[in-house]
């Protein structure tokens, strides 16, 4: 078989020049990509340094290091970070888990679509965050109040991408599949399931974003633990770098999970690479 | 070799009495009778939407709203006119879908070897050609050791060459393990070089039954094969010159 990049390829005569060619473009490429993040982060250092920025507005990023250096030293970080983290995790286990079985319930069961669909259609109107007010109401301040909005937020992609991946199988596999002998339950396991795998993985991106969002609202009523509580408290003692600090670790946490992610992806998906590997 | 004579309807393989099947007010099936024999080739023969295909899914028993009676004394086995193999199994494990046991895998290899393609059992679906997955689609349905095979235009998808070859294989493979098939078409020659007996689909019911008795292994230019030809053609109200 011959590779897609000599098929696209504008001269095949020789066959092996335009591979490692495109190969340096590529690399050169890419460090020309960093050249302009790197400038900016350097130009805000030199900036902070200069006096140019008051520490109170926006501390030099190096100041921004340092106080998260002081403070996963002390154990500080790490008490919030858990906190955080369980919070995530508890909200995007309930939320996604009632996506998945509801999702699955109306893409398979004609009953569970007429019954489900409905009312799933009608509350993704509602933007969760403005539940806020209402849910204080129903489960108070506490710690049910930031898994709640965590796994409001991740229900929704989970469900509709289930829902998706489910209809959007090719009738004809499932045909084939019973003419083979599977019956519901095999037919399930191995068509349903992994046809809608690419589209479960989609839903859960979204998901764990929407999950992140949710936390820095959530965190910032009434919290005591967590890093949208350790922003709210600094930015109260106007210690900009630990806020600064707190966006970082959530640019950081959405980050790593979308990294994490797309390797499991990659890893369960190899059948969709197939065209492209050989 | 499997001798080309018309099978011995007493042993049917298959029997289906009166089916139809209507699409709202559109009667595609109206009341088809017929009989294969253990062994036997038929080919059912029709212009486009007469309904062939929708003969066979009912006899595949994939049509749940269909009428009438069909009794299978056996197993059967269906090779659709795409390849239909799930493309996030290996073609080994397409191939053992639903088998479970001791020997499967065996099984497997040797059903790979017979349609040309015992080194490509580890390959993904998407990385084979379409011969080369319809072969696998084959193989599928060989490796249940099915008394009928039911074959909807298994070939209608492939390029020339990739057809003539893919009927000789189904011819030698008929010849080695002596399944009677059911082999939808349009291709009249295809039929005929095919089916010991055809099957004409016409206005939802069987309107012609042609025996074909060219002897073991017809040639193209077989004068009798011509006249044949011409008899189908024109039965299907194609013009010939």
């Amino acid at each position: 078989m011959t590779s897609p990049a000599l098929a696209e390829a504008p001269a095949p005569v020789v066959p092996v020049g335009p591979a490692p060619r495109r190969r340096r473009d590529g690399a050169a490429r890419r460090w020309r990509r960093l050249v302009s993040p790197v400038v900016l982060v350097v130009g805000w250092e030199a900036a902070a340094r200069a006096g140019l920025l008051s520490p109170e507005k926006l501390p030099a990023p190096s100041a921004v290091l340092a106080t998260g250096w002081r403070l996963a030293r002390d154990g500080t970080l790490a008490v919030h970070l858990v906190d955080s983290l369980t919070r995530a995790a508890l909200g995007l286990l309930i939320g996604g888990g009632l996506a998945l079985v509801l999702g699955a319930a109306a893409g398979l069961l004609r009953l569970g679509d007429d019954l489900v669909d409905p009312p799933v259609q009608m509350a993704r109107m509602l933007p969760h965050l403005g539940l806020v007010p209402l849910l204080i109401v129903w489960v108070g301040i506490g710690e049910s109040l930031k898994i709640t909005l965590v796994a409001l937020g991740a229900f929704f992609p989970i469900y509709f991408n289930t829902y998706a991946g489910i209809r959007d199988i090719d009738e004809r596999l499932v045909e084939a599949a019973r003419t083979c002998g599977l019956g519901p339950a095999a037919r399930l396991r191995h068509v349903v399931l992994p046809g809608a795998l690419p589209a479960l993985f989609l839903g859960l991106r979204l998901a764990i974003g929407a999950a992140w969002l949710s936390l820095v609202v959530g965190e910032q009523v009434n919290a005591q633990t967590g890093v949208g509580f350790l922003m709210m408290e600094a930015r109260e003692f106007s210690q900009t770098d630990v806020v600064v600090l707190g966006l970082l670790i959530y640019a950081l946490l959405g980050l790593l999970s979308d990294l994490a992610l797309r390797y499991a992806e990659r890893r369960t998906l190899t059948w969709r690479r197939g065209l492209r590997a050989t | 070799m499997a001798t080309r004579t018309a099978g011995d309807l007493t042993r049917p393989v298959l029997t289906a009495h009166g089916v139809a099947r209507a699409f709202g007010p559109t009667v595609v099936l109206a009341g088809v009778d017929l009989a294969i024999a253990a062994g036997e080739t038929v080919a059912l023969l029709g212009g486009s939407g007469s309904g062939k295909s929708t003969l066979l899914r009912v006899l595949a028993g994939l049509d749940d709203e269909a009428t009438g009676e069909h009794v299978l004394h056996g197993t059967a086995a269906v090779v659709f006119q795409e390849h239909r193999l799930l493309p996030w199994k290996r073609v080994a494990d397409n191939v053992a879908l639903g088998l479970a046991g001791p020997g499967v895998g065996v099984r497997v290899d040797r059903a790979l070897a017979e349609v040309g393609l015992a080194d490509r059992g580890r390959a993904w679906p998407a990385e084979l050609s379409g011969g080369q997955a319809q072969r696998v689609a084959v193989a599928r349905a060989l490796v249940r050791e099915p008394d009928l095979l039911l074959l909807d235009e298994p070939f209608g998808a492939l390029d020339a060459l990739t057809r003539l070859r893919m009927q000789g294989l189904l011819r030698r493979l008929r010849a080695e393990h002596g399944f009677a098939a059911l082999l939808v078409t349009h291709d009249v020659e295809e039929a005929l070089l095919l089916a010991d007996r055809v099957l004409l689909l016409d206005d939802g019911v069987i309107a012609e039954e042609v025996p074909v008795d060219l002897g073991p292994a017809p040639r193209p230019d077989d004068p009798a094969l011509g006249a044949l030809r011409r008899r189908l053609l024109d039965r299907l109200g194609v013009p010939t010159a």
